[in-house]
């Protein structure tokens, strides 16, 4: 009996009026959770009843405690006939299962009717005793904490990233099972927010009990997502990174920690195995003495590697020592080797972080990515999904040996996505191919030593830049120059990334969104035919997609991509691709060259004048474009550089494995050949439309800057005010003439537009950034296109930004070199800003247009508060009292954000896709939100159509993640992410249906102002430390 | 390629205050963005005239959304659905209940009914008020009036608790509430020139000192209905008129108070039997309700004298309370 689950219910308000007589209701609750249901007693007669339950206790299996959500049903008592249901409140019990996350669950939570949507608030408390289960073979896997940020959380040290974590779960969908045709649309929708409800908690624990077994503690990047195959089924999966991480309860005790590797230093032998990791006894041993033995060359690693393609893990230091420094190399080849022996023994190398403590990421290569067309069969066994765990068995496969390829051993920044149309789906996966520090990947007390040599050999800033893979052995043709940083190894003029920009990389100018938008079009066609158009479409597109990219990169003058995300949506009549991602000047790589256009017909001479007039049209952008994003580098002498015309380097494989014959891999060469990338070719019309639409993409309006990763590089002077929203808009083509261009003018309109009215929306929030912008499109039928952008705006303080990029070059150095040691967590900007250095401008933020009017209008608010019981009549107010009151309201207001529930108003809630708070620091994590809702109507006019019924939907999600933060006493959600927002409307039947599913991790943060003594505390407890830090590095 | 459609959701409500007027005063979503064009908006922000559109119509769908809590303001705090910093809630319910000079003077005093509500449209041609607006003024009068109708203690408190109001609208809500029970008569031509302000001032002397709740605080709080006993009392002030001693002790009682106050003083104490002997025949006349009801007609004609109205002070209010 592991676990007693008690739960009371105290009150409820704003119930709606079930009965129309008396224009009031009896309103009851039902309790259940599991099998076990409890109710409470019928309050006659009112909208705010007040039922003060006892407590009801179920006494169930951690097991259940995991899987089951508790559901709370709201009944109105009918003497006469079955009683009708008002509505319900899902509560995931997960965060009270593990000790450092929330206590209890109390507070007001909306209630939710799939057809009414939410019907007033009801109070509960919910508590859990969990007894400790010492059994070896339990199922359940209580105490593992779930993570949906991306970065190590920042009260947290990794002690160890073990690595990849998978698992699905397939069940039939209720909304196709027989016994729908017979049941209320509400029941069929409550049936599928069940079993999904149920399927999430299943899949967290099978994940958790993988995490165990790798004697981890924790899941980070967690990314869970639903497949609704329709007929086919319903497939819940979800990656994470299994980590073990130590909460950090003072950075002082740390200390201690880090520097104990170096005085061990010497007692270690090298040749010990330093991986006391379990699982990597036996097959890995021949190949660590050969490590110790031999000065590395490429024929011990030829032996180690069991295929061709491995050749290219070729230490390339066994011939660069020359310029990486004498006891470099070596160095660098064991911890090659020894990182790759820790890798190998797992199947997936692969971690969905996408930024990582310092030191941790070495080298990155490139993107990876696969794809892969299926055809939906029915699951015929849902407890064995097979096929499903196969077919992306093989897209990992096929991940790891690109990896492989370019000489890394690992993937980073990796992520999975599915399409589906009708019985067609397309599986994708994406990462970024990276070559990693062993610290973080095994048991951290031995290694520090190997570390410490590798970072002399590697200049800050510039070290995850540098190639990883054998120049001589290059997997494609790329061109190399000397690091711009450091002029001793050797870096690609591209790079191409899924993951944020390292902290301690050194950016020139700012960064900006970069878009690629693409439709095809595609003939109608059933299961096989369809799938192998598809198929053939994709290589194609994959291979424009890739041209914009790096067109657009070439035109905004910058040389790096972060952040990169390709989506591919299949619909019934076309594809589209969508590529993100936020481009970058990197120090360390070669200033990119122009773009060049060039006519097929030279004869014609009008011809050649628009030729030149373009070329020149394009000079001109990127000159502006330059100057917009404060680009301007260093100028270097050219002995060291290679050629100046870069030549192409962009590059990623594809893979086409087709449902009938998935065995059959047909790779894609994407970089252009021996040609120029850069020289476009104006040989039709549709080269001249392509050309026209790169100049068509407007900058943002001054004083907005827009990016798709967690921070804009070249800005670190966030203040604290932020808005997180989604945007949807859908589009219908006109049927008649649709033509790939015409479509792809409509998407590309259709994506402008809406960035314009975002920056317009937010124009009184000037000067801010636009992060974490997250475009998804889908294709809901024929002629429609949605597309759904999730992001949050960050104000930042203007006089600051105009620091000089030398300044911030050098700052961000020396932060690098202090967060080395300062807790390992990651050193995100604001960190910085708690320094006494960079005061914060404490009170701006809030209210910056509020008038004054506003503020007297709050002090009524609270005033009115006051006098509620102190009734008096005939005394007039006046003004003169309410003005004197009025600082303290608004200092009311301030305190309430931070402090949720001290006031009798609705606490505050902050929501963001980022993984911190700017201007505030993340005290506690309470647990991961996830939440799953389904909304249906019929009277799709009456509600306001279908922006009116979408626009509340999407409000009460927020309001429902809200009320469930709230509750475990948090005040904001970070790494918010909408996964899915499935629309379908029927206006000739009035009816709309809607499902989203969103996830992310409810914390508690305290302003920075409020840390104020610990902040002034900090920078003299860590100076020891940022000098042992800066010896290191240096 | 038509938007079929076109929303955004914040975390924290966006409010856009000029939109949120233009939505007040009625203006249709096409009207609104013609107004927005003209303001100039599209130059400052460099906005093309489609993201317009889709801004009206977004925030139009917001503060539609909202309108069913800003019926019941208190309703609005303790929501969860939107989340709204208080200030932006106090500014939604104020300019929400926030009412039009032109539009207020045409119904004071007039039965919040079915009946007055069919005449809005003669009102809207009339003030140049949109109709849309015109109900949204129309039904809040009423709406304030419905829920504070039967309550206990002051109606100013009552107003401001239950619609959460500022001091000074709560107390021309009072006005209103007053007007619109007692069916004052407001609309005659005569009265034109008196603002809603004078009668608010009036509303509020009259609720401190001639209702049911100014005469004894502690059994039937009551600010909405006159002190039907008071009005009889005052038949008794015939004799301010009659007794020539006692018109002579007012006289003096009166001036004693008034002197270096009042800017007509001397024209007031020339005419000071003429004046007293008007206002005295409308207070003996109040038992009757018709007359209750024309009571400020009455005072225009029957006691205006030489006076002009002076700083929205009416000059025929007698100064203190006489019993």
């Amino acid at each position: 009996m592991p676990g007693k689950l008690k739960v009371k219910i105290v009150a409820g308000r704003h119930l709606p009026v079930m009965d129309r007589a008396s224009d009031l209701t009896d309103a009851f609750v039902e309790v259940k959770f599991g099998n076990t249901t409890f109710k409470t007693d019928v309050y006659p007669k009112s909208l705010n009843p007040q039922w003060n339950s006892e407590w009801f206790k179920f006494e169930v299996d951690d097991e259940d405690l995991q899987d089951e959500p508790l559901q709370i049903t709201v009944l109105d008592h009918d003497t006469y006939s079955a009683n009708d249901a008002i509505g319900k409140v899902y509560i995931d019990i997960d965060p009270l299962l593990y000790s450092e996350a929330a206590t209890v669950i109390s507070g007001w939570f909306p209630i939710y009717d799939t057809i009414h949507g939410i019907r007033g608030e009801i109070n509960v408390v919910v508590k859990v005793d969990l007894f400790n289960d010492l059994n070896r073979f339990r199922q359940s896997s209580c105490g593992v904490k779930f993570f949906c940020t991306t970065s190590i959380p920042k009260c947290y040290r990794a002690v160890i990233i073990h690595g990849f974590v998978e698992e699905l779960v397939v069940n039939e969908d209720p909304e196709y099972q027989w016994i729908d045709r017979i049941r209320t649309p509400r029941a069929s929708n409550e049936a599928r927010q069940r079993l999904i409800s149920l399927m999430s908690g299943e899949l967290q624990r099978k994940i958790g009990l993988k995490v165990l077994e790798m004697r981890g503690n924790a899941v980070v990047g967690y990314l869970q997502c639903f497949d609704l195959e329709g007929e086919s089924g319903l497939v819940v999966r979800a990656i994470g990174t299994a980590c073990t991480l130590d909460k950090l309860s003072s950075p002082a005790a740390f200390l201690p920690a880090c520097n104990s590797p170096s005085k061990e230093m010497k007692e270690i032998p090298f040749n010990e195995d330093p991986n006391p990791n379990t699982h990597s006894s036996g097959p890995s041993t021949p190949l660590k003495n050969q490590t110790y033995s031999f000065s590395p060359s490429k024929s011990y690693s030829r032996q180690s590697s069991s295929s061709d393609t491995d050749l290219s893990l070729t230490p390339k230091t066994g011939m660069g020592s020359g310029s990486a420094g004498k006891e470099g190399g070596p160095f660098k080849a064991l911890l090659r080797q020894q990182t790759q022996s820790a890798l190998e023994q797992r199947e997936f190398p692969f971690f969905t972080l996408t930024a990582f403590p310092p030191g941790f990421l070495v080298h990155v290569g490139g993107v990876v990515s696969a794809r892969s067309v299926k055809l939906l069969d029915r699951i015929h066994n849902p407890d064995e999904p097979e096929t499903r765990d196969a077919w992306w068995a093989e897209i990992r496969q096929e991940i790891k040996s690109h990896a492989k390829a370019l000489g890394c051993h690992a993937v980073v920044g990796y992520s999975e996505s599915t399409s589906i149309c009708e019985e067609v789906c397309i599986l994708s996966a994406s990462g970024t191919a990276a070559v990693l520090n062993p610290r973080f990947l095994q048991d951290g007390t031995v290694e520090g030593c190997l570390e410490q040599r590798l970072e002399e050999n590697l200049p800050a800033g510039c070290g995850f830049c540098h190639i990883p893979y054998d120049e001589l052995n290059m997997p494609f043709p790329a061109h190399l120059t000397y690091c711009y940083n450091c002029r001793k190894q050797k870096v690609p003029d591209v790079l191409f990334t899924t993951i944020d920009l390292p902290t301690d990389a050194t950016v020139i100018g700012k960064g900006c969104l970069i878009q690629a938008r693409l439709c095809r079009l595609k003939k109608k066609a059933q299961a096989e035919a369809n799938a192998t158009a598809i198929s053939n479409l994709l290589p194609f597109m994959e291979y424009e997609v890739h041209t914009q990219l790096m067109n657009k990169l070439k035109l905004k003058g910058m040389n790096a991509l972060f952040g990169l995300r390709i989506q591919i949506t299949v619909g019934e009549n076309m594809l589209m691709g969508l590529a993100s991602a936020t481009g970058v000047y990197l120090a360390a790589l070669p200033t990119p060259g122009g773009i060049q256009i060039a006519g097929k017909t030279p004869n014609d001479g009008s011809y050649e004048q628009h030729i030149s007039h373009m070329q020149k049209k394009i000079n001109d952008t990127i000159a502006k474009n330059k100057e917009l994003y404060e680009i301007n580098p260093p100028e270097i002498s050219e002995e060291i550089i290679g050629s100046p015309i870069p030549e192409p380097r962009q590059r990623s494989r594809l893979l086409r494995s087709q449902s009938e014959s998935s065995d059959e891999v047909t790779e894609l060469d994407l970089s252009h050949g021996k040609k120029d990338a850069f020289v476009l070719e104006i040989d039709d019309t549709d080269a001249m439309e392509d050309v026209h639409s790169l100049l068509t993409d407007v900058p943002p309006p001054s004083g907005f800057y827009s990016c798709n990763t967690e921070i804009m590089p070249g800005i670190n002077n966030w203040t604290s005010e932020i808005q997180m929203f989604t945007s949807v808009r859908v589009i219908r083509l006109s049927s008649l003439n649709l033509t790939n261009h015409a479509l792809n003018k409509n998407f590309n309109d259709l994506c402008e537009n809406l960035l314009k009215s975002l920056y317009f929306k937010l124009r009184s929030m000037i000067p801010c950034c636009l992060c974490h912008v997250n475009f998804t499109v889908s294709l809901p039928e024929d002629e429609l296109i949605q597309v759904t952008v999730t992001a949050v705006a960050i104000t930042f303080d203007k006089n600051q930004a105009l620091q000089t990029t030398k300044a911030h070059v050098e700052k961000s150095l020396q932060r690098a070199s202090t967060d080395n040691e300062e807790l390992l967590q990651f050193p995100l900007e604001l960190c910085s800003d708690s320094l006494p250095s960079h005061p914060f401008p404490p009170a701006k933020a809030t209210s910056v247009d509020y008038s004054s009017f506003a503020d007297r209008c709050s002090s009524w608010i609270e005033l009115i508060k006051l006098k509620a019981q102190t009734i008096r009549r005939g005394s007039i107010k006046t003004t003169v009292t309410v003005e004197k009151t009025s600082p303290m309201g608004e200092g009311n207001f301030r305190n309430r954000s931070a402090a949720p529930c001290a006031n009798s108003t609705v606490g505050v809630v902050k929501m963001t896709p980022l993984s911190f708070i700017p201007g505030a620091k993340i005290t506690k994590y309470l647990g991961i939100i996830n939440m799953f809702f389904i909304r249906e109507t019929t009277s799709l006019r009456e509600e306001g159509g279908v922006s009116g019924f979408l626009h509340a939907f999407i409000a009460e999600v927020f309001a429902m993640v809200r009320a469930h933060v709230a509750a475990l006493g948090g005040n904001a959600v970070v790494s918010y992410i909408m996964k899915q927002c499935v629309f379908m409307e029927n206006p000739n039947k009035n009816q709309a249906q809607c499902l989203i599913n969103v996830s992310g991790d409810a914390v508690v943060f305290a302003r920075e102002s409020e840390l104020e003594v610990v902040s002034t505390q900090q920078p003299a407890a860590n100076c020891q430390p940022a000098c042992t830090g800066g010896e290191v590095t240096t | 390629m038509t938007s079929e459609l076109d929303i955004f959701v914040g975390n924290t409500t966006l409010i856009d205050e000029d939109v949120y007027r233009l939505w007040l005063d009625g203006y249709s979503v096409g009207d609104a963005v013609a107004l927005r064009v003209r303001s100039g908006i599209l130059e400052q922000t460099g906005a093309t005239a489609a993201v317009l559109q889709s801004d009206t119509m977004d925030h139009y769908r917001t503060f539609h959304m909202l309108e069913r809590l800003l019926h019941a303001p208190p309703k609005l705090l303790h929501q969860l659905i939107y989340q709204i910093p208080p200030s932006r809630q106090a500014l939604l319910i104020e300019r929400y209940y926030a009412f039009d000079e032109a539009f207020v003077r045409e119904v004071l005093g007039k039965k919040l009914s079915k009946g007055t509500k069919k005449d809005l449209d003669d009102i809207s041609t009339k003030t140049g008020i949109t109709l849309k607006s015109c109900r949204r003024q129309f039904d809040n009068f009423k709406r304030v009036f419905k829920v504070v109708e039967e309550m206990r203690g002051s109606l100013v408190d009552n107003v401001q608790q239950h619609f959460l109001l500022s001091d000074r609208l709560a107390r021309d809500y009072a006005a209103i509430v007053f007007f619109a029970n007692n069916r004052f008569e407001t609309g005659k031509k005569k009265l034109q020139y008196l603002s809603f302000g004078d009668f608010a001032f009036c509303a509020e002397l009259m609720i401190q000192n001639w209702t049911l709740g100014a005469v004894d605080s502690q059994v039937d709080d009551m600010d909405m209905d006159l002190d039907k006993e008071f009005l009889q009392d005052l038949k008794e002030l015939k004799v301010l008129v009659a007794d020539k001693d006692l018109l002579d002790l007012h006289k003096s009682l009166v001036c004693t108070a008034l002197r270096g106050k009042l800017g007509v003083f001397s024209e007031m104490e020339a005419n000071f039997k003429n004046l007293s002997r008007g206002l005295v025949n409308v207070a003996t006349k109040l038992t009757h309700n018709k007359d209750v009801r024309d009571l400020f007609v009455d005072l225009v004609e029957k006691a205006p004298g030489p006076l002009g109205p002076l700083h929205g002070h009416p000059p025929w209010l007698p100064p203190a309370p006489l019993s």
